[in-house]
């Protein structure tokens, strides 16, 4: 007896909300970020479900693609975060609004 | 005997031409004649400062001859190839004397279909032996008179071009490559009127004169323009044999062909320096002297001339602009003559002289005497090129003095110019047997026979008139006491010049005999015309002039002309020479149109007050201050501080905060997915 579909979607579903509510209303570059990480990871969760659920293998090897991707994507914005840091000795986002009028 | 025969056979199977025979291959090389100035144009003005350097003298004024001898050269062998091509055609029956040179398609849009194709005819053939030949004469004397000018070069790339222009304008087969020639040596006159861009002329520059032939020119070209497009709206065609065929048979209102003859001859006026466009023509005498002779006396103003003859069924068919040509052309004549009767500048006496000469040209062509007005077109270019050279000549000993005042007695010094200058006065005053007298009586004539006695009475007291300047400009010049300061040596001309005058004089004086009218010549008629006959054979057909006068009359009114030029002539002699004082009392008498001839009537400043200054009035307070400051700057500036002050406001949504961005993008993907979702 297996847990059904909907379950896993639920709960991919809570993920991202959880990841956009983080994007959205955190503060800290570090936390908006590893938001973004969550909401990439309950993508990766309903590509495996669906992967699973049809036994059509190729979802499981998109979610490597994006894991690969995911990591490079974190290291270049740890490095951007890194450098904000350097030069505004914060990395709370409210302070960084240079680009705008 | 047969391996001739087989060549020619061969020969004969290669259409390279239409109607082309071995017989006539230099008449299919009249194209050359086009394209060798210009190569000569392109040879002097791009290289011709190197050439000048090589050498290495510092101011770049060697190898003089290098450049004079590779602009005269094309010249010549344009000349050359040109005396070949007219006495081919002369070998070739009537009938087939009309050659027509297609070198490429230029322009093809729907019907419109022009060609760079070069028509030679028995008209441009004895137009290109005017222009290659006084201009070759020309540009040879010219290596004399601009020896040590600062450009040589310069003034030798112009001259070519020139010719090139003109060569375009007479050789055309179609009204746009005409126009192409038309303004090309519009634009050459402009650049060698202001040759000496540095110096000063009269009140201005020699800029100025420049511009203002250029302006005046431009309002003639645009008349020309509006006959073309008129033509091709009537026509549906800008190809002269289409045009001229069509016009002769196709039944066009007459008015239109009045509107198109109306256009085209204002362009004549403004080329050919007629009344009212007449103004720029005196001032042109800025340039280079064997400039004003090349161009303003010799080719380029006889273009207007030269168009009306080639237009001659279009003309024809508008008897009303007809009567008009002659009445300009005979009042222009009177104008000018009287105008350089007190004038003291002797390129001035002269450019005065050519417009009243061109006066008759166009007084032959409203009468419907178009070979007549060519005849002279001819003679003239011998004469009044070897007065401009003349003249130049006593420039250039008198070291830029130009004031007859201050000339005298210069026959002692000079004594080849004088001769010829006098060779060519008594030409243009019309004496028997020098050229001038056939060219002019020949007018005369017809304006009596087919104008009318007013006519020839003007254009015989424009006769006398004539004989009183140029023995005025004679007398004052080489005869009589010196009047000039002892510090100025006059000397002799160079045989590059004198060369060049006595070979004009030789023209100037035998040229008429070509056209000897048939009352002298017999049966055979007048060579000229019968030469010149196929080309006006339909616009004379549609005059249809069928005067009764009898040799009785013909002969009474030269002998009155005649009579009156020599009378005239012993007048002047009388004046000037017996008596001085007489001129000055004179001038003192009539004081008042003394003023009004002196100051030209006043034209130049009629047109100041009624044109020039309205036009820069309203350039100066509405146009620039009101128009263009207020309301198109205002238009613009206004439009962008709109925006600007929009943008202001709008930017304003531009937070900074990457997360209000992303809430923005989180609404905006949610609103789609809820869209998508709702309409399936």
């Amino acid at each position: 007896m297996s847990v059904p579909i909907v379950y896993y979607l639920i709960l991919s579903a809570f993920m991202f909300i959880v990841g956009v509510a983080g994007v959205l209303t955190r503060r800290n570059a570090i936390v908006v970020f590893m938001s973004v990480e969550l909401m990439l990871n309950s993508a990766n969760l309903t590509l495996i479900t669906f992967s699973s659920f049809m036994g059509n293998p190729v979802g499981q090897l998109f979610v490597f693609f994006v894991m690969t991707v995911a990591a490079a994507e974190a290291a270049v914005g740890l490095a951007i975060i890194i450098a904000l840091f350097r030069n505004k000795q914060t990395v709370n986002i409210d302070e960084i609004n240079i680009l705008k009028w | 005997m047969s391996f001739p025969r087989k060549w020619e056979s061969k020969n004969k199977k290669i259409p390279v031409c239409t109607g082309m025979t071995r017989k006539s291959f230099m008449i299919n090389l009249m194209y050359l004649t086009v394209l060798l100035p210009l190569l000569g144009f392109i040879i002097n003005g791009a290289f011709g400062s190197k050439i000048s350097a090589i050498g290495g003298s510092a101011d770049g004024r060697k190898n003089e001859k290098v450049i004079g001898i590779i602009g005269s050269g094309v010249i010549g062998l344009s000349f050359l190839i040109t005396v070949f091509a007219f006495f081919q055609t002369l070998a070739l029956p009537v009938e087939q004397r009309k050659t027509i040179i297609n070198l490429f398609t230029w322009l093809k849009v729907s019907s419109l279909d022009i060609s760079f194709a070069y028509q030679v005819d028995q008209l441009s053939l004895i137009m290109a032996l005017i222009v290659t030949g006084v201009g070759f004469i020309i540009h040879v004397y010219s290596i004399g008179y601009m020896h040590g000018d600062k450009s040589f070069w310069r003034f030798f790339a112009y001259m070519n071009l020139f010719i090139f222009a003109m060569m375009n304008l007479i050789l055309a087969d179609n009204f746009v490559l005409l126009f192409l020639g038309w303004e090309g040596v519009g634009l050459c006159s402009y650049l060698l009127i202001g040759f000496w861009y540095d110096r000063k002329f009269e009140k201005g520059t020699t800029g100025d004169a420049a511009k203002k032939a250029f302006v005046v020119n431009r309002i003639g070209d645009f008349g020309f323009l509006l006959g073309m497009f008129l033509i091709y709206l009537t026509f549906n065609s800008l190809n002269f044999s289409d045009v001229f065929t069509k016009a002769s048979s196709f039944g066009v209102p007459e008015t239109t062909f009045t509107f198109i003859a109306l256009f085209l001859f204002i362009g004549a006026t403004g080329k050919s320096a007629q009344i009212p466009l007449f103004v720029w023509l005196p001032d042109a005498m800025a340039g280079p002297t064997p400039v004003s002779a090349l161009i303003h006396a010799a080719t380029m103003v006889t273009a207007g001339v030269y168009m009306v003859a080639r237009c001659s069924i279009i003309f024809a068919s508008a008897p009303a602009i007809l009567t008009v040509v002659a009445v300009i052309g005979t009042l222009t004549a009177l104008f000018a003559a009287t105008i350089g009767v007190v004038q003291n500048d002797i390129k001035k006496v002269l450019a005065y002289s050519t417009i009243s000469q061109l006066g008759y040209m166009f007084l032959a062509m409203g009468v419907g005497a178009f070979s007549a007005g060519i005849f002279h077109v001819m003679t003239h270019a011998f004469f009044k090129a070897l007065l401009f050279l003349g003249a130049g000549s006593v420039i250039h000993s008198m070291h830029e003095e130009q004031d007859i005042q201050h000339y005298g007695g210069l026959r002692k010094h000079m004594p080849k110019t004088a001769g010829t200058f006098l060779i060519a006065a008594l030409a243009i005053s019309g004496i028997p047997p020098l050229s001038g007298f056939f060219s002019k009586d020949e007018i005369l004539w017809y304006s009596f026979a087919n104008g009318g006695f007013l006519f020839w009475l003007i254009g015989a007291l424009t006769a006398f008139i004539t004989a009183f300047y140029m023995f005025r400009l004679y007398f004052l010049t080489f005869e009589g006491k010196e009047r000039f300061k002892h510090d100025k040596h006059p000397h002799e001309s160079p045989g590059v010049m004198t060369i060049p005058l006595i070979i004009l004089a030789i023209l100037s004086a035998i040229g008429g005999f070509i056209g000897i009218p048939e009352l002298f010549s017999g049966e055979h008629g007048n060579i000229f015309e019968g030469w010149l006959e196929p080309v006006f054979a339909n616009a004379e057909r549609k005059l249809m002039f069928y005067g009764m006068h009898t040799h009785f009359e013909e002969i009474l009114l030269m002998t009155i002309s005649v009579v009156g030029v020599i009378a005239s002539i012993y007048f002047v002699r009388y004046i000037y020479l017996k008596k001085p004082s007489i001129a000055n009392n004179t001038a003192k008498k009539f004081k008042s149109i003394y003023n009004l001839l002196w100051n030209k009537y006043f034209v130049d400043e009629i047109y100041d007050a009624t044109v020039i200054n309205p036009v820069v009035k309203t350039s100066d307070s509405f146009l620039w201050k009101i128009a263009d400051n207020k309301i198109i700057d205002g238009l613009v500036n206004g439009i962008a501080s709109l925006i600007g002050s929009t943008s202001g406001i709008i930017r304003k949504i531009q937070t900074g905060v990457a997360q209000s961005y992303a809430v923005i993008m989180m609404v905006g993907i949610a609103a789609a997915l809820f869209w998508i979702i709702f309409s399936l």
